[in-house]
């Protein structure tokens, strides 16, 4: 419930669930109207729901004056335009949908944040996500200690103007995602963490920290266990719950595939115990899902939710969290010990490659660690370490990193989802 | 700027210099994908060209700039958001009025609108902006292929 007292309405809203997971879309309109219309029914599904306003692509870039021209020229924009547009349209927009029982969410993907920020301050909208490295390394080319200085500047502005109203606003670390697909476990685990340290020190106490289905069951489950373990060490005094993303990469082709992919990493969310999915949809391959694709997968997310809601972790997955928590702590505690603030370890990590975000192609990463996805059992390891610090014996020999074996990596959901729903179809 | 944000240490430098064909290749610069441009780095890095791989969200300035220092034989932008379209026409007119690029071809392929489909009327408003060929759909990467023979561009038996 949004009042005083240093209340937050998301985590709020999460608490109150008691362990029912809140399903979220990513969904944004340029028009204020479809945008309200959007929210409401995302409003209306069964079971709770979270908002979203996508922002679109040029706002994000910060290309203000393109916004104005496509939609001068009436030119489709892929999300809302939210500093376009004046604080009391969006108020307008989201007034009497929004509230205690239906938290929204600016997403946005903008490596330089400022403005975005305080526009959604200005209309009253108190969740936000992002980060210094998950936006600003890999969503751009903003050199990383800009990205960290801006994204520190946010964070306090925007910890203090929703102070001033009462309200303790909420940032969601976006490192679950990084580069999309094909980046060990432990290494988002590790950023999510030092990026809500981040957010924490610079006054943002209501923190989200992501992580993604990737091509393993098991081992996504394990993710999301270790996530929360190493939360619960590295984060003290923050109000914090684990958001859970179905897969970023290649979406399967066919809508059996894909509801296959979706249902798997429900799963895993459910297993590990994530509060919060912010749900792909079966048009994932094909186009940017439109309002009615986001609700079918919304309804289908939500009856896989109630399906495996209180699974108990296998073996597998217990073993991979294990590994993987101790993995990240390996990599969190080697870049603590660089700086004594967690704004300069960061940035001396990556300058030293402590932290090295395989395929990443921003400047200021060093590029030099590699994955190793298993071609059986779909596990993502470690071919290459580079100069993360991670066990010799974690480390299995992997080869051939050609284009075509990067393409059969990045396709794997894809071909191993879509081969299965294929052979379905000709059996039913 | 001088020099790009971006290290470009996927491909190795080994690449067989004199006859190698050199490309530079950049996303759209308000389109954050990568992997596209992860992909082609590699894949052409393997004919035997001299990849410069300038990452996403690439500003016209900055192309130009690293087209100066790069001279490249193909100027390939990728972009898979949806915005390509809309994005591509004034960037293409930016760059075809620049000295640094008279002659060299730019092409641009990947998912240029938001639903995925290129009209005949939008491919054709890219080409009249100064695109030398548009690749989007299934067989854009052999119909690319095709183009890069067909200019003489890529080496020999590559």
């Amino acid at each position: 419930m949004t009042r005083a007292g240093g209340v937050t309405a998301l985590q709020d809203f999460i608490d109150a669930l008691d362990g029912v997971v809140a399903c979220q879309p990513r969904f944004g309109m340029a028009d204020p109207g479809a945008m309200r219309a959007g929210l409401r029914a995302i409003r209306d599904l069964p079971g709770p729901t979270i908002g979203t306003i996508t922002v679109d692509a040029f706002t994000r870039e910060r290309r203000y004056a393109k916004v104005a021209s496509a939609l001068a020229a009436g030119e489709p924009l892929n999300g809302y335009p939210i500093v376009h547009e004046p604080a009391e349209v969006t108020r307008g927009m989201i007034d009497g949908v929004a509230g205690p029982d239906f938290p929204v969410q600016v997403r946005h993907g903008a490596g330089l944040p400022g403005d975005i920020f305080e526009a959604a301050a200005r209309a009253g909208i108190d969740a936000i996500e992002g980060g210094p490295v998950s936006y600003g390394m890999v969503y751009g080319r903003t050199p990383l200690a800009t990205a960290i200085g801006a994204w520190a500047a946010s964070a306090e502005r925007w910890a203090e103007v929703h102070r001033a109203r009462g309200v303790t606003p909420h940032v969601e670390s976006f490192a679950g995602s990084l580069i999309g697909q094909l980046c060990p476990p432990a290494m988002h685990n590790a950023i999510s963490i030092l990026e809500g340290a981040f957010f924490l020190g610079h006054g943002v106490e209501s923190i989200s920290l992501s992580c993604a289905q990737a091509t393993n069951p098991d081992q996504d489950a394990g993710t999301v266990l270790a996530l929360r373990r190493l939360a619960e060490r590295y984060l003290r005094g923050a109000r914090w719950h684990v958001v859970f993303y179905h897969f970023m990469g290649l979406f399967p082709e066919t809508e059996r595939g894909a509801l296959a992919l979706i249902r798997s990493g429900t799963r895993s969310a459910a297993v590990g115990g994530a509060a919060r999915i912010i749900v792909k949809t079966a048009a994932e391959a094909h186009h940017i899902p439109t309002l009615d694709d986001n609700l079918r997968a919304l309804r289908w997310t939500r009856r896989c939710a109630d399906e495996f809601r209180g699974e108990a972790p296998s073996a597998a997955a217990l073993a991979w969290s294990e590994e993987i928590e101790s993995e990240s702590r390996a990599i969190i505690e080697a870049v603590l010990g660089l700086r004594p603030t967690v704004d300069g370890a960061i940035e001396e990590a990556f300058r030293t490659g402590l932290l090295d975000i395989p395929y990443c192609l921003h400047r200021d990463n060093a590029n030099a660690a590699r994955p190793a996805l298993d071609r059986t059992t779909g596990a993502l390891r470690w071919a290459r370490a580079g100069n993360v610090p991670i066990p010799r014996d974690h480390i299995v020999q992997r080869a051939d990193a050609s284009s075509s074996a990067i393409l059969d990596d990045l396709n794997y959901n894809r071909r191993e989802h879509d081969r299965a729903a294929r052979l379905e179809h000709h059996l039913v | 700027m001088t020099e790009p944000h971006v290290s470009s240490t996927i491909s190795s430098d080994a690449a067989p210099a004199g006859a190698a064909p050199r490309m530079l290749l950049a996303g759209l610069p308000s389109d954050t994908h990568t992997w596209n441009l992860v992909y082609l780095e590699l894949r052409y890095a393997e004919r035997g060209y001299r990849v410069r791989n300038l990452g996403c969200c690439v500003p016209a300035g900055e192309l130009l700039e690293a087209a100066g220092e790069a001279r490249p034989d193909v100027v390939v932008l990728s972009t898979v958001n949806g915005h390509g379209r809309v994005e591509a026409v004034p960037l293409a007119l930016e760059l075809r009025r620049d000295p640094r690029l008279a002659g060299v071809p730019i092409v641009v392929g990947g998912k240029l609108t938001i639903d995925g489909r290129l009209s005949a009327e939008a491919q054709q408003e890219l080409l009249a902006a100064g695109f030398d060929a548009v690749f989007s759909g299934e067989d854009a990467l052999t119909e690319f292929d095709r183009f890069l023979e067909a200019r003489g561009i890529a080496r020999a038996g590559g």
